[in-house]
Formats: structure tokens, C-alpha cells, sequence
């Protein structure tokens, strides 16, 4: 009787107009030990089918929080960089142009002294000239 | 909505949400981005979710767009699905040879399906929803639904049939 009813029900089945109320009564059926021999073939399909509902999503919800937290550091990060970069730049644009002043005040220190040196040497002429004065006065 | 009231609505159908993605792109680590990128999108949206009549359902729904986009980005591309198709079946028919295990069988004639009955399959049969639930995920008419449904319990039918019978001869 039980059996017959089973036979029904999975003829409905495979027409796809059972209720999930019939559908429970086939797979509870289907999960006892014994199952008539020719209706054996069936039972891995609704083995498998209750099998499958026990998968679970085991990794963890993941929500926004960090998502965001990375997003604004990144554009900390930029910032900061195009601040170094172009500070930094400025920087040594200054650095550089102290040391090429002091380079020229070197070089022109090096030449005075040395106009210096020069001076020196022409101030011996002008005891030529003096005693050329004289010679000519006496005249 | 606070994030503890966005976990307890989202909670009793996160698993439903990665077997059907599971069910469409069959490798795990697929499914588990799917799953967590439609949960994110949730999050994102949880100002209007409130408005929603059913939030499950229009969990479903989105999974089973987005998986589906997956599927035809990939086949356009044509890589990826292929290598871990390859691989599964690999795993699978190495088990298959050392235990027969049915389950196995059960799991490759699943993947043969189209897709369309894969979903209804899995709506149905492994998650019980009733018919007028499956029509509005699935956007389908209810004698669509059952057509389907029919088919696929069918073909399933005669490949375990096939199988069957090659275990006696």
C-alpha cells in the first residue's frame, strides 16, 4: 500500500506536480534503510539533494569597515607624496643655488685677490714717476 | 540598519545564497567570492533594504545574475571555467574509481544540466521553495517552472538509469 503510494508520488515527481509536502514523504522514503530493489536507482538522487542543503558558507560576513580605511589611507599616501615631491624639489632648487652663490663669491674673492696682488705691483711704478717729476723740475 | 541587525537578517539564507552560486560556477572558491561580493553589495545597500518586501528573494535573484554574468564573462574569456572544470572532474572520477560513490555520480550529472535547470533543480529540490517563489526568482512563468523542473528531474532520471544498468552488466 505504502509502496503503491510511493510509486504515484514519484510518477507526479518526475511530472513536477507534486507539492513540497509530497516531496518530503519521497525523501524521507528514500532515506530509510531499505527501499524496494527497483526503486533502488532513485534513492542516490534524493540522497544527493539533501546532501547538497548541508553546504554551508563557512567564511566570515565581511562588512565595509576596512574597505574605506584603506581607501582614504591611500589618499593620505598620495598626498603626502606630492607634498615631499614637490617641497623636496624646492629644496634642493635652494640647496643647490646656495652652493653655486658660494661657489661665485669664491671665484670673486680669488680675483680681487689677486687685482689686489696686482695693485700692489703697479704702486712700484709710481716711484718712477716721481723721480721722472724730479728730474724734470730740475731741469 | 546597524550591522548586528544586517547580520541576523542576512544569516538564515547566506548558505542558500552559496550553494546556488555553487549549484552555477561549481568551483568553491568561486562560489565563496560570489557570495561574499553579493553580501557586500547588500551592506551596501541596507539604507533601502527595509523597503524590500523579501530580502531572501531578492538575495537570490541578484546571485543568480551575478553568477550568471560570471559565467558569460567567462566564457567570452574562456579560461578560467575550463581549469576548474577540469580539475573537478578530475577529483570527482579519481573518487568515482575508488569508492563508486553515488553522491559523485549525482554531483557530475548536475553539472551536465543547463543552467536553467540547474537553478530550478536546486530551488526546488534542495531548497524546497514553493513554485510562485521560484517563478518571481527565476522571472519565469509558473508552467515555465514546471516544464523545467519536469525535464531536469527527467534527464536526471535517465542518466542515474544508465548508470544503473551499467553497474549490473
Amino acid at each position: 500500500m505504502e509502496l503503491d503510494n510511493i510509486e504515484k508520488l514519484l510518477e507526479k515527481y518526475f511530472e513536477a506536480t507534486t507539492t513540497v509536502a509530497e516531496e518530503k514523504t519521497l525523501q524521507t522514503y528514500f532515506s530509510q534503510e531499505s527501499v524496494a530493489t527497483h526503486l533502488e536507482q532513485y534513492r542516490p538522487m534524493f540522497s544527493y539533494f539533501s546532501n547538497a542543503k548541508e553546504e554551508r558558507y563557512t567564511k566570515q560576513v565581511p562588512l565595509k569597515p576596512r574597505k574605506n580605511y584603506y581607501r582614504w589611507i591611500s589618499v593620505a599616501a598620495v598626498a603626502v607624496l606630492t607634498f615631499g615631491i614637490y617641497f623636496g624639489n624646492e629644496y634642493q632648487e635652494k640647496k643647490q643655488a646656495e652652493y653655486a652663490y658660494a661657489e661665485t663669491k669664491k671665484a670673486f674673492e680669488l680675483l680681487a685677490e689677486n687685482f689686489g696682488k696686482g695693485t700692489e705691483k703697479v704702486a712700484y711704478l709710481q716711484e718712477f714717476e716721481i723721480a721722472k717729476q724730479k728730474i724734470y723740475n730740475n731741469k | 540598519m546597524k550591522q548586528a541587525e544586517f547580520l541576523n537578517v542576512v544569516m538564515p539564507f547566506k548558505d542558500k545564497l552559496f550553494r546556488l552560486a555553487k549549484r552555477l560556477l561549481v568551483s568553491r572558491e568561486e562560489a565563496e567570492d560570489a557570495t561574499q561580493e553579493i553580501l557586500l553589495k547588500l551592506w551596501s545597500k541596507n539604507e533601502a533594504m527595509e523597503e524590500y518586501k523579501n530580502v531572501e528573494a531578492f538575495a537570490m535573484t541578484m546571485t543568480k545574475n551575478f553568477c550568471l554574468d560570471r559565467l558569460k564573462s567567462k566564457q567570452a574569456s574562456n579560461l578560467k571555467l575550463v581549469h576548474s572544470n577540469y580539475e573537478d572532474e578530475k577529483t570527482s572520477l579519481q573518487r568515482q574509481l575508488e569508492t563508486e560513490d553515488s553522491i559523485v555520480w549525482m554531483e557530475r550529472i548536475m553539472e551536465e544540466l543547463p543552467e536553467q535547470q540547474k537553478m530550478v533543480l536546486q530551488l526546488r529540490d534542495v531548497e524546497q521553495y514553493e513554485f510562485e517563489e521560484i517563478c518571481e526568482l527565476l522571472d519565469m512563468k509558473p508552467t515555465a517552472v514546471r516544464v523545467t523542473l519536469s525535464r531536469a528531474r527527467k534527464t536526471v532520471r535517465e542518466e542515474l538509469t544508465k548508470k544503473h544498468n551499467y553497474g549490473i552488466g
